[in-house]
């Protein structure tokens, strides 16, 4: 089988002295949309978090395109071509949106997205473009986060908490543009509490469950019982 | 009338507490540094500019084309090379590395050129006057505030129409998901440290004409120049020059009061907006 793009292999990650993953593992290939589920505290932010390289992790347990990146500062990590939409969204507040979507582009990289491409998606930015994130809805400034990611034209998005905070509305339009990107080509993993929303649009899952993943596989397949007793422990 | 020109001078004075201040304040706003050797450094920019003059024979105006390169270099080894180490969640640490950074040049300055006040050779500048409508003014103050309108300016341009800028503004508003963007924060900080000397180097030099100076001179132009930031509200450059001419007025109209009031007076009113509005008069805006 040909490298994955991401392979993660027997990963730990501390918060100081609390344990927060324990020997996860995981792979993801190109193109490929995955799903982390799991309750809350069961350690899906913190997954984010290392492969973004904002936390500490053993060198070894990252590699990407079969090189290890454990060791690498998260600006490095970023210019690889993973890209972070972190929980919260944590735009610039102090950039308009639009300066918020071009310093996401700084790095250069080539692929399809750039600011009209992101206007494209999301209309609504482009009215808005000359607005402080302040001034926007929960769900627009989740657009204008997704969007700072996607002008990195990124090889890897890793979206965390897509719907968190936001109208269920918006929340089914955020799902309905995710397959257009990850159409393009790039590869996607989505943390997300909702299951039943997280299961429909990836092709694979992983569930964690106090730090481990507690069952993997193919979305379409799965019960709901495994599902329960896989997030609950039960 | 002389009450009128004290105003005047007071104000073409505060151009240059503006630039003693507009370098702090950068720093200040990208990565929350309190920069105790600040004025040393201003004072050390003089040091060199007369080490310039004296070797090559220039005017210390034209002097400018090597002091500000050479203090921007400066600033960006030492930030990479010692203040960078220091810089984490707790402010304690960068304070006492820039205060023994401000002892040393200090101790080193007076080594290299021993206790004698110096000052810069400027010729005609030096005296140059214009009198309009019953006023005169100096040529040199008023070079020096203009060039503290365009300093200001053009910090101010670069801050809101750069890439540098918007890297500037985000490495200031979050330190981590600026990581996130690529930008490397070690080379970020460095940056804004070689943009803050640069224009430290401008106002060593203005300064080295205008009064003279000496190892020990530091402490004071750091004062000033924190007590313009002050006064003019954190994080808001054109506060910073509102603040440096607030400062030089109420310091020009002490002096008219009496000599030695000049000084004191300066403080005073920097307390005063510091008791009423401790955030300054023109804080920035949260967005």
């Amino acid at each position: 089988m040909a490298e994955p793009l991401l392979a993660i292999d027997r990963l730990d990650v501390f918060h100081g002295d609390f344990q927060a993953l324990y020997g996860v593992e995981a792979e993801i290939a190109a193109g490929e949309m995955v799903a982390v589920i799991g309750a809350n505290g069961a350690g899906k932010t913190t997954l984010l978090s290392a492969l973004a390289g904002l936390l500490p992790r053993p060198a070894a347990a990252i590699r990407w395109q079969g090189s290890p990146i454990g060791a690498l500062r998260a600006d490095r990590v970023a210019r690889l071509g993973i890209a972070l939409v972190p929980e919260g969204r944590l735009l610039f507040p102090s950039l308009t949106i639009e300066e918020n979507l071009i310093i996401g582009g700084r790095m250069g990289r080539r692929g399809p997205w750039g600011l009209e491409a992101v206007y494209r998606l999301f209309p609504i930015l482009r009215e808005r473009r000359a607005f402080a994130p302040a001034q926007l809805s929960g769900g627009q400034q989740q657009m204008a986060a997704i969007g700072r990611a996607l002008m990195a034209n990124p090889a890897l998005i890793l979206i965390d908490e897509i719907s968190l905070g936001l109208a269920p509305v918006v929340v089914r339009q955020l799902y309905e543009v995710l397959p257009a990107i990850v159409g393009e080509g790039m590869a996607a993993i989505v943390v997300e509490q909702d299951t039943s929303r997280a299961l429909s649009v990836s092709r694979r899952f992983y569930c964690l469950q106090e730090g481990r993943v507690a069952l993997a596989g193919a979305s379409g397949s799965v019960t709901r019982e495994a599902i329960g007793r896989a997030y609950f422990g039960v | 009338m002389e009450w009128v020109n004290a105003v005047l001078q007071g104000t073409l004075l505060g151009g240059l507490y503006a630039l003693f201040a507009a370098g702090l304040s950068l720093i200040f706003g990208v990565m929350r540094l309190v920069n105790i050797a600040h004025g040393d450094l201003i004072v050390l920019a003089a040091y060199l500019a007369l080490s310039i003059t004296a070797g090559f024979g220039l005017h210390p105006l034209l002097a400018l084309l090597l002091v500000v390169p050479a203090m921007g270099l400066l600033g960006y080894a030492l930030q990479r090379g010692l203040i960078n180490f220091t810089m984490g969640g707790d402010i304690l640490p960068p304070l006492l590395v820039t205060f023994g950074l401000s002892v040393i040049i200090q101790n080193g300055l007076l080594m290299g050129y021993t206790a004698d006040p110096q000052k810069l050779q400027a010729g005609a500048l030096e005296t140059a006057s214009l009198t309009l409508l019953g006023l005169t003014a100096g040529v040199l103050p008023l070079l020096t505030f203009a060039l503290a309108v365009a300093v200001i300016g053009a910090l101010q341009w670069m801050f809101y129409r750069t890439a540098m800028g918007r890297a500037f503004r985000a490495t200031s508003d979050r330190q981590d998901v600026a990581l996130l963007m690529g930008l490397n924060r070690a080379h970020v900080f460095g940056l804004a440290m070689a943009l803050s000397l640069a224009v430290t180097a401008i106002a060593g030099v203005l300064l080295g004409i205008r009064t003279g100076f000496d190892p020990a001179g530091g402490g004071a132009r750091l004062i000033f120049g924190f007590e313009a930031v002050i006064i003019g509200g954190l994080g808001n450059l054109w506060g910073t020059l509102a603040g440096g001419v607030i400062l030089g007025i109420a310091q020009a109209i002490g002096g008219q009061i009496h000599p030695g009031l000049q000084i004191l007076a300066g403080h005073l009113v920097f307390l005063a907006v510091l008791a009423v509005r401790p955030r300054g008069l023109f804080p920035k805006m949260e967005g």
